[in-house]
């Protein structure tokens, strides 16, 4: 099957317009030696249905979207409504580009409008861009960014932000003669309030702090940003889980410079890990710096209202090497499923969406700490995730688990081996309690 | 047509478009104590799901797309997006999939991963690529990384980075972002890279050569061999970026042409929609001397089945979180297999073809700043209507009152008033001789009635939008106005 619309007759007339006698000879600038004398060697053309067949097969050999899963860490099971599905897969929003000719790309403009104004909302921030690849690259994004805007070249970095956010800061900075320090944790699986005053000095671009953290612990934000603030630091709040800000307060009136994260947990499946959606916001004042897209609302010539990529004198496109980051593609169509959802869910239906995670966690956290020889490893209060300590080890207890239809929570002790057996476990709106003691009877039997 | 409000306009209190079932764990009275809670958020949007509905279809119209006409858009190429690559993608077994689930759960995911590693091998010749990199710019920052990385280990990581003065903004942006100062090399009358100015700025403190093939201008660098030549007699390495292999696959391989690292987009090249900016994917593709440095993790054949790797020391890391946009590789690998070896080739030729035809009948109406033989895409200038005083603005603005997307403005930035034109291979003869009437009935307009032109567009949405205005003076999100 191919996707070509001409007809043999119209490549030979289009041959004859153009003046030469083959679609070879058009390919003249290209060397000889340079040309591939063979076919490709991929696999023969599918039809339709051998290629739902092909997919089918490999589809059937994925088979955890079936079983019962307590793993977040950073990709997190929500409700998606229908509308989200049906409405994101118009190709009027699918398959246009990024939207540089304004008049005939209303619809995308008003759609990133509005996601910036949610995303503002939802932060307590003044501004926010378009999307960023994902949770990752945004912390980096920010970090590179608080390093612009005060030529500081120390970050704090709490060993309790996502492992994999940071890797990915390590790896942006490498060659850019900024440098982390470590920042611990306390027995309650808080952000060491000591250890940042220890390390906080007049060198420290900022403080960065995921809330709730990799342990699904929800920070003292506020106290967090006095300390940053007190060293002339920015404070940067990094949220992998999106959801908590329909309850938690909005890290900006807590004093957060610059909030970024993952939204995935808007109307997003777990992707496998990607396609998500990297938000930020930050306070007017440094505008200028913030990376990425960004729409702004302006007037036609008639005086109607109408809105317009802005702004993009921070961009490569017009500052190359000076730019404020090399993003161009982004992730607008994850940004519009976000928009759709958020306003779908509306102002109560985030609140309880929220509070219902936080409720069932709850009862999860206890359920699970009933269990002999089990407990909670962090006495902080949390969001939808929670640290189990176990007698036994984790991948062995896991291994059990999945014989019998279940996938447990995150051993942590790739990433942290300090912690010994312990487990990270996600428990969201949509695990019933009847999901929620079944892991409970599971892990009870396989410990027993 | 209806002027469609922001939602936070038609916002009300109390209405809903969504409920959750009953609480069924027992309810904790307490269990938002101790910690700081949100009273509520302020003016965030209450509306019924009819309500949405309409909003999002109604803005939706607002939008010119891939699936409603020409959209030859320079550099982009905006193809066709195959439906039947979304419906694979939102099989659940996929999208339901957990990043971190056990490997022996999500093996369809990482056969996958490999299928699409190999056939990009096969189609670029290189001997490596990791599908991390989420668009081409992460790429291009991921490839510099691999050099810098395998440099470093030789002891110097070295000082600059060269790209052509036609090249991609993205280019500078990400060499600087991986520690190197940039600078540009001339082209030629030709418009492809100046030999002796290449040789001229190539010494042992430049680490790379990032270059488009085909160029930006649609011409396909025939010196490559000898770029790569004096590149790597000075120990530096030729990157190229990949935006514009819809002009190779399956006639040339960058791999044959001595490229030692390369990003694709496989938003571009492999169909996959741009969703109004994104996702995309930017798998970058080596030759072995730059494979150990690949991010991890990477994905491995372990006995009948594949694992995820991460024993690799020398490894830049990871540029993301987990594995990529992976649905946009599932609907790349769907591509690639509708394809197959002679439709993957066809893509080129037509898309070269489609090129050349247009190229052939606008010549004599706009001028070519560079009469090279071009291939995929070609770049006209408004250097004739000029002297009309009509710009590729008011050209571009026209053309939405034909009912067509206009090409991309004002780049390359050697080509001044440039009109980029790429009109990809899907399309049809009708609609390539439709947007050629229009481009000849603009060129006659711009000499019988300019104003037509520079007040244009007329029959869109909204008309003309004051872009000066929004950066001077940014409302960059909506906020309620006070009762007075």
């Amino acid at each position: 099957m191919s996707y070509i619309s001409l007809s043999e007759n119209d490549k030979r007339e289009m041959l004859a317009r153009i003046g030469v006698s083959s679609i070879d000879e058009l390919y003249g600038c290209v060397p000889d030696e340079l040309r591939l004398k063979r076919r490709l060697r991929l696999p023969v053309a599918l039809s339709e249905p051998e290629l739902v067949r092909q997919f089918e097969r490999l589809a059937g050999k994925n088979s955890f979207p079936g079983m019962l899963s307590f793993l977040g860490a950073g990709s997190y099971r929500h409700f998606i409504p229908s509308v989200v599905d049906y409405l994101s897969s118009r190709g009027e929003f699918l398959s246009p580009y990024t939207p540089y000719q304004p008049e005939i790309s209303q619809g995308t403009l008003q759609v990133i409008f509005e996601y910036q104004t949610l995303v503002c909302q939802l932060t307590g921030l003044d501004i926010a861009n378009a999307s960023l690849y994902d949770g990752a690259s945004a912390a980096a994004e920010a970090v590179l960014m608080a390093n612009r805007l005060n030529n500081k070249a120390k970050i704090l970095v709490p060993r309790s932000l996502h492992p994999q956010y940071r890797e990915t800061i390590r790896t942006y900075i490498k060659n850019l003669g900024v440098r982390i320090e470590e920042v611990g944790f306390t027995s309650a699986g808080a952000l060491d309030l000591a250890d940042v005053a220890r390390k906080l000095d007049k060198d420290t671009s900022a403080v960065l702090v995921q809330s709730p953290n990799f342990f699904g612990v929800i920070e003292d934000l506020e106290k967090i940003g006095e300390f940053a603030h007190g060293h002339q630091a920015l404070f940067v709040v990094t949220v992998a889980e999106a959801l908590s800000l329909g309850i938690l307060e909005a890290p900006g009136n807590a004093g957060a410079d610059v909030v970024c994260g993952e939204a995935q947990s808007f109307g997003l499946p777990s992707n496998f890990g990607g396609p998500v959606l990297g938000f930020m916001a930050c306070k007017k004042e440094h505008l200028r710096q913030l990376p990425g897209r960004i729409t702004g609302q302006t007037t036609d010539v008639d005086g109607k209202r109408g809105f317009v990529l802005t702004l993009s004198t921070r961009e490569q496109h017009i500052r190359r090497e000076k730019a404020t980051s090399n993003i161009c593609t982004n992730q607008a169509w994850c940004a519009l499923r976000a928009t759709i959802f958020l306003e779908t869910l509306g102002h109560d239906g985030l609140r309880e969406a929220a509070i219902h995670n936080i409720q069932k966690a709850d009862y999860a956290a206890d359920r699970l700490g009933r269990i002999a020889g089990v407990k909670r490893k962090f006495g902080g209060r949390f969001f939808n995730e929670f640290v189990l300590e176990l007698p036994r080890e984790i991948p062995k207890v896991n291994e059990a688990l999945l014989a019998k239809g279940v996938v447990g929570g995150l051993d942590l002790g790739r990433y942290y081996p300090e912690l010994g057996r312990a487990m990270l476990v996600c428990v969201t709106e949509m695990h019933s309690k009847e999901d929620i003691d079944r892991l409970a009877a599971t892990l009870e039997e396989t410990l027993r | 047509m209806i002027r469609e409000p922001l939602i936070f306009e038609i916002s009300d209190k109390g209405k809903k478009a969504f409920a959750l079932p009953k609480l069924d764990v027992p309810e904790k009275k307490d269990v938002l104590a101790g910690f700081s809670v949100r009273k509520d958020i302020a003016d965030f949007p209450q509306v019924s799901e009819v309500e949405v509905v309409r909003h999002f279809t109604r803005l939706s119209q607002q939008n010119y797309c891939v699936d409603l006409g020409f959209y030859p858009l320079g550099s982009c190429t905006m193809k066709y997006n195959p439906k039947v690559n979304e419906k694979v993608a939102g099989f659940r077994e996929f999208a339901l999939s957990h990043p971190l689930a056990p490997e022996t759960t999500i093996q369809g995911n990482l056969e996958i991963i490999k299928l699409v590693e190999d056939y990009l091998c096969e189609i670029a010749g290189m001997d490596a690529f990791t599908l991390q990199p989420s668009a081409g710019a992460q790429g291009e920052l991921t490839g510099m990384m691999l050099v810098r990385a395998r440099l470093e280990e030789s002891g110097n990581p070295r000082k600059y980075v060269l790209t052509p003065d036609s090249a991609h903004g993205t280019n500078p942006s990400s060499a600087h972002l991986c520690g190197y100062t940039v600078q540009e090399v001339k082209s030629n009358a030709n418009g492809t890279v100046d030999l002796d100015d290449l040789a001229l700025r190539m010494n042992e403190d430049v680490a790379a050569l990032m270059l488009t093939n085909p160029n930006t201008l649609g011409v396909f660098e025939y010196d490559i061999k000898k770029i790569a030549a004096i590149v790597h007699a000075k120990g530096g390495f030729l990157y190229m970026d990949g935006a514009n292999m819809n002009a190779l696959t399956g006639v040339c391989r960058p791999g044959d042409m001595d490229v030692d690292v390369i990003h694709i987009n496989l938003h571009k090249t492999f169909s996959t929609p741009h969703g109004g900016g994104g996702p995309g994917a930017g798998p970058v593709g080596v030759k072995k001397i730059l494979e150990p440095y690949l991010p991890i993790p990477r994905v491995v054949r372990r006995g009948e089945g594949f694992g995820l790797s991460f024993d690799h020391p020398k490894s830049v890391g990871r540029v993301r979180s987990f594995y990529g946009n992976f649905l946009v590789i599932v609907k790349a690998l769907a591509y690639i297999l509708t394809l197959g070896p002679d439709g993957i080739r066809e893509i080129a030729e037509i898309a070269v073809l489609n090129s050349n035809y247009i190229r052939k009948s606008l010549e004599t109406l706009y001028s070519l700043k560079y009469t090279t033989p071009t291939l995929h895409e070609c770049v006209f200038s408004d250097r004739i209507q000029k002297e009309l005083g009509v710009s590729n603005l008011d050209i571009a603005k026209r053309l939405i009152d034909y009912g067509l997307h206009p090409p991309t403005m004002s780049f390359p930035l050697i080509v001044h008033g440039a009109l980029m034109i790429e009109p990809t291979e899907t399309e049809s003869r009708r609609d390539l001789d439709m947007f050629i009437e229009a481009m000849t009935n603009i060129a006659r307009e711009a000499k019988e009635n300019p104003e037509i032109l520079k007040s244009a567009p007329h029959h869109s949405y909204v008309r003309r939008l004051d872009e000066t205005a929004a950066a001077r003076h940014p409302i960059v999100k909506w906020i309620r106005e006070s009762k007075s």
